[in-house]
């Protein structure tokens, strides 16, 4: 497998959300997600009722494989941040540790320089955390210790699912 | 790459359905949204052209249920089938989990069904995958139509491996969800495998 399966433990989720529930506050933002770059919804904080959280996931990972993209083509690496303005809301883009994708939804109570400077606080913190989360799966890997919670799944539990 | 989150107690999973244009990888999903309670799936989204083709892919969240105290949930995807896109096929491949290739069971679309899957084989490995390692089934499509090969002709041409094959007409949903059920066991065992 090319990249590593994303593990996800109690401990380090509480601390992430931490980080971005004051991100939140210091951005004045409304909603902060945070989306696996292959298109999984890790975490979301604010007024995240309001939205589709999955679809936006999804979105957001292919806008940012297609950014992604069209860098390679102009030979750079990759374009870390991405802004969309809107009429009223806005949405901050960026791309934490190499890994993951931080969203942040903002109105006119915030600021595009705000939300910059806040995001790049912010993001060094949730990058030491998917940094320990990462090493801590690599951890368990070598010792050979399997991450799948179900080790003793039937064919009859599978079947269970789609009747 | 599945993702396991203990915090919320989910399983996500990612399938691409793959195949050269025309042949009913959109159909497949759409059948699929019309035929799953309202509970358990999201919204389909189709980044399509004008004309109703695939323009970046389609995408349909199905929540299946629980495993063991854990939410199962599989994304579903398709790739632009048109030759053109391939740029956009190879970034839908990131992070897969398992691949239904969809082929045309009609014998003048056999050469497209070929390129297409050296494609697919292609793509994954610049992506570091290996196809005859990943879960992978193989539906063919359009069995309705006439014209149509026959099942050994279709295993000859597009599967020497021998991995599970199903026949399917997408627009009435034959062997759409068998198709579906195979795929996301083959991701659920490789998992357990603890890979």
């Amino acid at each position: 497998m090319s990249t590593q399966q994303m593990v996800m433990y109690e401990e380090e989720f509480q601390e992430i959300t931490v980080v971005i529930e004051r991100l939140l506050q210091d951005a004045n933002a409304k909603v902060i997600f945070l989306v696996d770059k292959n298109g999984q919804l890790i975490s979301g904080v604010g007024d995240t009722e309001r939205f589709d959280t999955t679809s936006l996931a999804s979105l957001t990972a292919g806008n940012i494989a297609a950014t992604g993209g069209l860098a390679k083509l102009i030979g750079e690496k990759e374009f870390s941040i991405l802004f969309h303005e809107g009429e009223k809301d806005n949405l901050h883009i960026s791309i934490v540790g190499g890994r993951v994708i931080l969203v942040v939804l903002f109105d006119s109570r915030s600021s595009l320089g705000l939300v910059r400077l806040r995001v790049k606080k912010s993001s060094d913190e949730l990058s030491a955390i998917f940094e320990k989360l990462l090493k801590k799966a690599e951890d368990k890997e070598k010792r050979g210790v399997s991450d799948f919670p179900f080790a003793e799944i039937t064919d009859d539990d599978i079947d269970n699912l789609f009747s | 790459m599945s993702f396991i989150n203990y915090a919320s107690r989910e399983i996500n999973c990612k399938i691409v359905y793959y195949g050269p244009g025309l042949r009913g990888k959109t159909t497949n999903l759409q059948y699929v949204y019309q035929k799953t309670a309202p509970d358990a799936k999201g919204k389909m989204i189709s980044l399509a052209t004008e004309t109703e083709r695939t323009l970046f892919f389609d995408f349909l969240p199905l929540a299946l249920g629980e495993i063991r105290g854990f939410k199962t949930r599989f994304h579903l995807y398709t790739v632009p089938g048109q030759v053109f896109y391939d740029a956009s096929r190879k970034l839908i491949l990131k992070g897969v989990d398992g691949v239904v290739f969809v082929a045309d069971s009609q014998e003048e679309r056999v050469d497209a069904n070929i390129e297409s899957l050296d494609n697919l084989r292609f793509n994954l490995k610049e992506q570091g995958y290996d196809l005859d390692k990943l879960p992978y089934v193989i539906q063919y499509n359009k069995r309705d139509l006439p014209g149509a090969m026959t099942v050994e002709e279709m295993r000859l041409e597009l599967n020497p491996t021998n991995v599970p094959e199903y026949e399917a007409c997408a627009t009435t949903g034959e062997g759409v969800f068998e198709t579906l059920k195979a795929i996301a066991k083959l991701i659920l065992i490789d998992l357990k495998k603890g890979k």
